[in-house]
């Protein structure tokens, strides 16, 4: 099953990237694009859906920093299975 | 005595953390691939790019078969020194708490920083006093230190004006609650001789290091 988990700076922690972004837009001539952040992308092919979520917690992401999203790619339409949210932070 | 220094693929600061080692103890290197620690009395964790920093800086690396030695290590009291990319390790490790994120600037910084010594509580700073002034070399692009920690556990700030990645409280080194494991982002191993390192400054925390694994 291919599989993408999304991974982006927890809100509320500075994230230098989304804002140098957010800066160079306006001055391409893009106005109006704001709340700009930039995550990574992992795209994998797995045998057990059920151990995504462990992968995120152990290795593909660092929930004290990150925020991570699973999306099962092979859906007709994409489907999150969830978006983990840790209270912490 | 034994200081053992933990070589990753990509870590590039090992030879210094060893000629550094070697002044205060006999130094031992340690493979990433080996999770025999050679009967060491204590454990550096050098700076670099270990596996290529890739998907973050230290993610990999905490998964080493030497990493689990050292974790248990640690777990067990020995002390343990995270250097830069071996601070970052550690915080992935979960030996220390919190996290390092990309500088505010975005940039790679290398630049001589002024440390503050917060507390001699610790045994890497037992050498020193509290208020003394390190001067010690920073060279990195993830060090912009992120996480709880105790008021007691912050054991080296940058001096006002030298937080030039943006870590909370100016915080530049932190020890674990039992004491025994320190993370720090400025290079101490490049600072052990004056005519290099533009101190000797950053010899002070293996002298401290070394008085307590003796111990």
């Amino acid at each position: 099953m291919r599989a993408r988990v999304l991974i982006r700076p927890k809100a509320g922690i500075l994230d230098p990237q989304g804002v140098a972004v957010e800066r160079a837009l306006p001055a391409l001539g893009f106005a109006g694009a704001s709340n700009v952040h930039v995550g990574r992308l992992v795209e994998l092919d797995v045998a057990d859906a059920s151990q995504l979520e462990e992968m995120c917690r152990k290795l593909l992401a660092n929930p004290l920093i990150e925020d991570y999203e699973i999306v099962l790619a092979d859906a007709s339409t994409a489907s999150s299975l969830r978006e983990h949210r840790e209270a912490k932070g | 005595m034994k200081l053992g220094v933990v070589t990753f693929p990509g870590t590039c600061d090992d030879v210094d953390a060893r000629l550094a080692a070697a002044k205060v103890a006999d130094a031992v290197a340690l493979w990433h691939r080996d999770p025999d620690l050679h009967g060491v009395d204590g454990v550096i964790v050098p700076g670099g790019f270990s596996y290529g920093d890739y998907l973050r800086a230290g993610a990999i690396a905490r998964f080493s078969p030497v990493m689990a030695s050292v974790v248990s290590f640690a777990r067990a009291g020995g002390p343990v020194l995270g250097i830069c990319n071996g601070f970052q390790i550690l915080c992935e490790a979960g030996l220390l708490p919190g996290a390092l994120l990309p500088n505010t600037g975005l940039r790679f910084v290398c630049r001589q920083v002024d440390l503050v010594v917060q507390t001699t509580d610790t045994p890497f700073t037992s050498t020193c006093t509290v208020g003394e002034i390190l001067s010690i070399p920073a060279k990195h692009t993830t060090g912009r230190f992120f996480g709880d920690v105790a008021p007691e556990q912050v054991v080296l700030r940058y001096a006002p004006g030298h937080n030039f990645n943006g870590s909370q409280d100016d915080i530049a080194g932190i020890v674990n609650e039992q004491g025994n494991v320190m993370g720090l982002m400025p290079h101490p191993e490049h600072a052990v001789d004056r005519l290099v390192g533009g101190s000797a400054d950053g010899l002070k925390l293996f002298e401290g290091m070394a008085r307590v694994a003796v111990a």
